[in-house]
């Protein structure tokens, strides 16, 4: 059977990580403030676990409605947000929650993750890939996919959470402490492309993806 | 329009900023203190190319709509604080000014692009529309904040106080509201900007428009009426953290210069006059404890003159007072430049420990009693030198010589003549003046420079 989903889940969580605004520069940030590597490290958890919660509300919506609604709906409806979604950051590319400030605490640290994760869509654009997880052997659902009940999905949700937000921690650790030891914030001014844009069309292209497959 | 990569004329740290390529234009407020004869203010564009057979002219001229706004202070739609990691929008443009007229309350919002020679006035904030969504008039010093455009207000429609802090969409520039959630004792305003490594503010205190519209009133000078204390805020909760009397005495605390590294917590204000001994100051706010606390770290005596040689104003004093209007600290927190206004002197002054400054510089160009000639104004000059502007290398400084117009017309009853003028000064130590550079402004006084991709006094950074 085909891992491809699974390694899309890490790529999603790989990109996350090195995107600047979603995480690693303002652990990048707090260090440098406190002239600490530690700080940084530190930083990075509450960063990891708001986006965890972000991405796992969504999963967990996503499984909920598999589970309630009729499921030959749910892949258009998904499809149809994930496009309505796209096209709002393409409208609004920089809509995004303005709070907090450098001087966070670790739970705001959290919050403020999870805000710009939710704001980002970071967990939507695990829809079509979730459409598409083989069913374990011995579920009889009518349709590929997870449900709430059912132990192997659940823990099937589970694992894509942590699959993505694991690789997104070790991506984002690597880059902010190869960016805070050697490789220094200038170079944000070459590297730091309009990702904004980019991620917008690319829900919209998962959108049309989920409808097509 | 989204960029694909960063405004590159943001910089993560004022270190990085100070690598920036040499300034190619400056933007210099042009104010008709005759508004009687209908000319309106403009906005004033300077070649700055020294390659540039234009270089040192105005070449470019963006006149406002109506006449008598009194341009003053502006500042850009955004800058390195876009950078800032917690509200970052790395692909705006720095492109537009936010240009208030201090006495009309009217606010042009200028488009420098894509022809820095030709700015375009995109859009005009009437006054009545700042005081309904914000309560404030007279609107002041703009700085671009991460997450929005921060202005500083003199006061209330009615000229009275209190002043504060206005808030402005950075993409619409539409007026969002007051800032200050809890203002606690603070009542005058002038000046505005942060720490932001610390999410704390700092405001200063001029007077009430109706304080100093009409020009310095002596009996609130000599009963030290106008303002002399800082404010500490907490920014990201906008309260009031609190209050630091620099004394009665100290008339007028007016610019505020934190460090550019967001990791010191530290600043230097000006106090424009003593009405104990006419002598001018510079303090040092710092991180004392848990409190701030403020030193005073350099003081500018009054020089002595003959009443013969003052104007009505200064003649009971039998001196010359510095009178310090703008400050100036390099990108590197190293070097604080001092305009005294009254003596004619722009001072350079190591300040690489704060608390113990040494004057490395100075140059005379003016000045109530000196007038001190410019070579290429071919003799004596008025005016002094008030607000100046650092080039971000920390290299070239940029001169002009009007205060405020009814201020001018005590300090300089004859009325000044405008004009800009180009210190050269060495990053480490040392400051000459620019024999060539001379800019002259016919009927009309030029105020704030502000230089083409930023300068030191123009940007903040979230990064050390």
């Amino acid at each position: 059977m085909s891992h491809w989903p699974w390694f899309a889940v890490a790529l999603l969580g790989a990109y996350h990580g090195i995107d600047p605004s979603m995480g690693w520069l303002f652990a990048v940030a707090l260090g440098l403030q406190e002239r600490s590597r530690a700080k940084l490290i530190e930083s990075l958890f509450p960063i990891a676990a708001g986006h965890l919660l972000s991405v796992g509300l969504v999963v967990a919506l996503i499984a909920w409605a598999q589970a309630v609604t009729a499921s030959q709906w749910l892949r258009p409806a998904g499809a149809a947000i994930l496009i309505l979604f796209g096209i709002f950051r393409l409208v609004k590319p920089r809509a995004h929650p303005r709070w907090v400030a450098m001087r966070v605490r670790m739970p705001e640290l959290a919050l403020w993750s999870f805000l710009m994760a939710s704001a980002h869509g970071a967990g939507l654009m695990l829809f079509p890939i979730l459409m598409d997880l083989p069913m374990p052997a011995g579920m009889h659902h009518r349709m590929p996919g997870f449900a709430l009940h059912g132990h192997p999905t659940v823990l099937q949700g589970i694992a894509v959470v942590l699959v993505h937000t694991g690789s997104m921690l070790i991506v984002m650790g690597g880059i902010s402490i190869a960016v805070y030891e050697w490789i220094g914030l200038a170079i944000l001014r070459s590297a730091w492309i309009n990702l904004e844009t980019i991620w917008a069309a690319a829900l919209i292209a998962a959108g049309m993806l989920a409808l097509a497959i | 329009m989204a960029l694909w990569k960063p405004d590159q004329t943001f910089y993560p740290s004022p270190r990085m900023a100070m690598q920036a390529p040499p300034e190619k234009h400056a933007f210099v407020v042009a104010f008709n203190p005759t508004a009687q004869n209908g000319k309106p203010d403009a906005l004033c564009v300077l070649d700055l190319d020294p390659k540039s057979p234009t270089y040192g002219t105005v070449v470019g001229r963006t006149e406002m709509p109506n006449a008598g706004d009194e341009l003053h202070h502006f500042g850009w739609n955004a800058c390195s604080a876009a950078l800032c990691p917690y509200a970052p929008h790395p692909h705006v443009e720095r492109r537009y000014f936010i240009v208030p007229g201090l006495r009309s309350s009217r606010i042009h919002i200028i488009d420098t692009k894509p022809d820095p020679r030709s700015p375009k006035i995109v859009k005009v904030i009437e006054p009545e529309e700042l005081a309904a969504r914000s309560g404030y008039s007279r609107p002041h010093t703009i700085h671009c904040g991460p997450d929005a455009i921060y202005m500083s207000a003199l006061g209330a429609p009615n000229g009275d106080g209190p002043g504060g802090v206005v808030l402005l969409d950075h993409e619409s520039f539409d007026v969002l509201g007051r800032w200050e959630v809890n203002r606690g004792p603070q009542f005058l305003a002038y000046d505005f900007w942060w720490h932001l490594g610390y999410d704390v503010a700092i405001t200063s205190e001029w007077g009430t428009p109706n304080m100093i519209e009409n020009g310095v009133v002596p009996d609130l000078l000599l009963s030290n009426q106008y303002g002399h204390s800082i404010h500490l805020w907490d920014l990201r909760r906008r309260r009031h953290l609190q209050a630091i009397d620099l004394g009665a005495e100290n008339q007028m605390a007016l610019e505020l210069r934190p460090a550019h590294d967001p990791t010191r917590a530290y600043g230097f204000v000006g106090v424009v006059i003593s009405t104990k001994d006419l002598s001018a100051s510079i303090w040092v706010w710092h991180r004392d404890g848990g409190q701030w606390a403020v030193r005073k770290v350099i003081e500018i005596p009054a020089e002595p003159a003959d009443e013969s040689q003052l104007p009505p104003a200064l003649k009971p004093f039998k001196a010359v007072p510095p009178i310090i209007t703008d400050i100036n600290l390099s990108l590197d927190d190293r070097m604080l430049y001092i305009s005294c206004w009254g003596t004619g002197d722009m001072h350079q002054y190591d300040v690489s420990d704060p608390f113990h400054p040494k004057r490395t510089g100075t140059v005379r160009i003016g000045g109530i009693v000196s007038r001190a000639p410019h070579p290429k104004a071919g003799g004596p000059v008025n005016g002094g030198p008030q607000m100046l502007e650092l080039s971000r290398d920390g290299k070239r400084i940029y001169v002009s010589n009007s205060l405020y117009g009814s201020w001018d017309a005590q300090f300089y009853p004859e009325g000044i003549k405008g004009w800009v003028a180009k210190l050269d000064a060495n990053p480490t130590g040392g400051l000459t003046l620019d024999r060539e550079f001379f800019v002259t402004f016919e009927g009309e006084r030029p105020h704030q420079i502000r230089l083409e991709g930023g300068d030191a006094s123009s940007d903040s950074y979230c990064y050390p």
